[in-house]
């Protein structure tokens, strides 16, 4: 691949920045300054770590030519699990494994619907995304799940926008969320696996020709976009310090819709881990620019889905040059 | 009458001359072969005739008057009509609907009907065209063009999936067609089926015309020479069988459907021919062989192990690797980079722990390039940019590259050019006096007779016994694949 190939998925979140800012700062300059402030940075990053997360293990699901509908009711039902572990006086490190451990689960159930019984990704996982939701709401008996902040230890410090040590300077989440996205993209540039994921997007009988173990590579990517999608929900519950089982409702659009903007193809084959983090965090800065110009939440919805058309819309005018 | 007339057509893309200064003329009520190897410009001409791309210089009339399409509707208006190896009838619609599709206001279903029926094809109009067999539906195609009165017809390879006797009907229709006054252009690697048909041809090379002429009046060599540039020299090697121990031994396989019985022994060093008819059940022999399909009956065995149950990458692992007939969709993976399928079933060796890179795949890719003689920019450009012979090139050094022992090639040199052919011919001899050992499924009867060791033909799902490549001919093959039984030819 050409450098400029490399480059490719964050061309177009680019652009949707700057059109952003241009934007904020046409309709109120004082707004653009305020966006752009360090304060202001840190807690869009903070609010949209899990987001970053997720879009990981969705862009291997998206590369490998599938999708993963579930990671939202997943990461709610992994902050249930994480909160009820807490409340029945599990550690916080062992409460933060077992939500974790629920993400990886669902993800190897898809896997499993998907691999073994041959069913598409989308029903599966539509499938799976409302077992998630229901298993959820049962085991928190329809209600949020309080946990007393005593208990909340380390849990507590995840999130918080003043970390300590202080030269952290952001969340722990946000580095988590780093840390994640370079493994995963270092996972699928770098090494056979990642390989092996793309050629299976590109074309399935010509990896399976090859000797590319397809189910088993599946399976993997699924799972990983399950655990993913697990510490999200962990994060998530670190972030409300409550399990809410009603949470993160539409969050795998939000996901689907920051891999695609990032550059990623729906047909599979094609994306970026570090576009589809680009598309993350534009999706957050659009939110909280609007919310600084004081746009209402209703015409938000429908900026976004305006940007995540113009961005295909542009990305399919350049791959067709 | 000239019903097209093509002078002097140039056109470059950036730094690549793809038309050098092409004529090209057709007269109505003829066949006119469209010759030449894979890039040779035989693909732009048409796009330019099809109104797909402009021509830098040129002139080009139709029946007379002077022809310059905006755009593909433009060109379909004037009465061109294109008909490519891949059809664009839409399956789950009927025949008649597919022909009368996006013309309804001209064309009526009593139109579409006389077409179809002017070109012997009897079936239902209210066909769908999903349930019609591959031939059957390049005559769709060509009732569309007669439908929407065509008077250039263009058929790109036409025959290039499909067998002898669904080709003959093709055939068949192309000559309604010339005698309905129409002007075919007709563009085929084979030079059997060209002389069956076409009655004039023309010929290009880097871009340029560089012979016209009657087919009747020009031998094959001929038109070899023309199209190569250079005599061919002999297009099969000699080789001496030296065949070594058993390296695959297939014992009463059946699969799902196909194959039904089949039991060979491959030695090394041979080259084992499979004939057979489309549909005889060669390509599911082979997948079943290689666990792309699943073993009902039988056994596999490669060397000392057994593979009941096998996969793909346990055959890849014991040394046995597969070239698949559908190059453009199992075969490569089209928008992957020529490197990356190279060496898609060998990276482990190129990584450490796990890890690979794109400069690492380059590199390794290059030797094989060179070996093969693969003509490409970069091995990082995307595969899809290659001509056919070299793509084919590369899915046989993705074999090398792993370095099996044992090669099931499926149609190896279908839909590539004169000059490639010769070179996968003389690779694969190379091959086999180096010790490998080759399955070899083809269509093509003399190709089989020209290279092959063993021949052996299968009929209905049913491989018969295998035999001397000499004990063979081409009339007992093509006897032994329609009829089941081998005659005795001794």
């Amino acid at each position: 691949m050409s450098p400029l190939g490399r480059l490719r998925g964050i061309v177009g979140p680019l652009i949707g920045f700057a059109l952003l800012f241009a934007f904020v700062a046409w309709s109120d300059p004082s707004a653009l300054s305020a966006l752009v402030a360090p304060g202001n940075v840190r807690t869009v990053l903070v609010q949209y770590a899990g987001l970053m997360i997720a879009v990981v293990g969705m862009t291997l699901v998206i590369v490998s030519g599938g999708i993963d509908l579930s990671v939202g009711s997943v990461a709610a039902l992994s902050s249930v699990v994480t909160a009820l572990a807490l409340s029945r006086g599990a550690s916080p490190t062992v409460a933060a494994l077992a939500g974790i451990a629920t993400g990886v689960t669902f993800g190897c159930l898809n896997g499993l619907i998907v691999t073994r019984w041959r069913i598409a990704p989308f029903i599966a996982t539509l499938g799976t995304m409302g077992i998630a939701r229901g298993l959820g709401k049962w085991l928190a008996q329809d209600q949020t799940v309080r946990v007393p902040d005593e208990q909340l230890g380390w849990l507590d410090a995840l999130t918080t926008a003043n970390p300590q040590p202080a030269w952290l300077v952001l969340a722990p989440s946000v580095w988590i969320a780093f840390l994640v996205a370079i493994v995963g993209a270092v996972v699928l540039r770098h090494t056979v696996f990642g390989v092996h994921v793309t050629a299976i997007g590109s074309s399935e009988t010509t990896a399976r020709l090859c000797g590319v173990r397809v189910e088993r590579t599946k399976w993997i990517v699924y799972a990983l976009s399950g655990l993913c999608a697990g510490i999200a929900g962990t994060i998530l519950f670190a972030r409300l310090t409550v399990g809410d089982p009603t949470a993160a409702i539409g969050f795998e659009l939000q996901v689907v819709a920051a891999v695609v903007i990032g550059g990623a193809s729906l047909a599979g084959g094609e994306g970026s881990i570090g576009g589809a983090l680009c598309g993350a965090l534009l999706l957050g800065f659009l939110v909280q620019g609007c919310n600084l110009l004081g746009i209402k939440n209703s015409a938000q919805e429908m900026l976004t889905g305006v940007i995540v058309v113009l961005a295909v819309t542009i990305d399919a005018w350049r791959s067709r040059r | 009458m000239t019903a097209l007339s093509m002078r002097g057509v140039r056109k470059r893309f950036a730094a690549t001359v793809a038309l050098a200064g092409v004529d090209l003329e057709v007269a109505a009520g003829e066949i006119h072969a469209l010759l030449g190897e894979n890039g040779a410009g035989k693909s732009t001409l048409m796009k330019i005739l099809a109104g797909a791309i402009t021509p830098d210089a040129g002139v080009i009339s139709l029946n007379g008057t002077t022809y310059a399409p905006r755009d593909p509707i433009a060109g379909r208006d004037a009465g061109v009509a294109m008909i490519y190896q891949e059809l664009t009838l839409a399956p789950h619609l009927s025949v008649v609907e597919n022909i009368r599709l996006a013309r309804e206001k001209t064309i009526t279903r009593a139109d579409a009907t006389a077409a179809l029926r002017a070109l012997g094809l009897t079936n239902s109009v209210n066909t769908l065209v999903k349930n019609l067999g591959p031939g059957e539906r390049q005559i769709v195609e060509i009732a569309r063009a007669i439908a929407a009165d065509a008077r250039v017809i263009v058929l790109d390879e036409p025959t290039s999936s499909i067998g002898p006797m669904e080709a003959s009907r093709v055939f068949d229709a192309m000559r309604r067609l010339r005698d309905l006054g129409r002007a075919v252009i007709f563009i085929s690697h084979h030079l059997d089926e060209v002389r069956a048909v076409a009655e004039r041809f023309t010929v290009l090379r880097d871009g340029a015309s560089v012979g016209t002429g009657r087919i009747a009046e020009t031998s094959d060599d001929a038109l070899i020479a023309l199209m190569a540039g250079r005599p061919l020299g002999q297009l099969f090697p000699v080789r001496t069988w030296a065949a070594g121990g058993v390296v695959l031994k297939i014992d009463a396989l059946a699969g799902d459907s196909l194959p039904r019985d089949a039991s060979l022994e491959l030695r090394r060093g041979e080259i084992f021919g499979i004939a057979g008819l489309i549909g005889a059940g060669r390509t599911e022999l082979l997948r079943t062989i290689f666990g792309l399909d699943a073993v009902r009956a039988g056994h596999v065995r490669v060397g000392a192990w057994s593979s009941s149950t096998a996969q793909p990458y346990l055959n890849l692992r014991h040394g046995v690797g597969m070239l698949s007939e559908d190059r453009k969709n199992e075969g490569l993976a089209q928008r992957l980079p020529i490197a990356t399928n190279l060496l898609l079933s060998s990276l482990n060796r190129h990584a450490r722990h796990g890890v690979v890179d794109d400069r690492t795949l380059a590199r390794a890719s290059e030797p094989w390039l060179a070996r093969l003689g693969i003509k490409a920019a970069s091995p990082l450009r995307l595969v899809s940019e290659l001509s056919g012979g070299n793509q084919q090139k590369v899915a046989i050094a993705r074999l090398l590259a792993h370095d099996v022992d044992v090669m099931l090639l499926d149609e190896p040199t279908r839909g590539i050019d004169v000059g490639s052919k010769a070179e996968i011919y003389r690779l694969l001899a190379s091959l086999a006096s180096q010790g490998k050992a080759i399955v070899m499924v083809s269509s093509v009867a003399t190709e089989l007779l020209g290279l092959c060791d063993r021949i052996a033909v299968m009929h209905r799902g049913v491989l018969g016994a295998a035999r001397a490549a000499d004990a063979w001919t081409e009339e007992s093959i093509v006897h032994a694949a329609s009829l089941g039984t081998a005659k005795d030819v001794a």
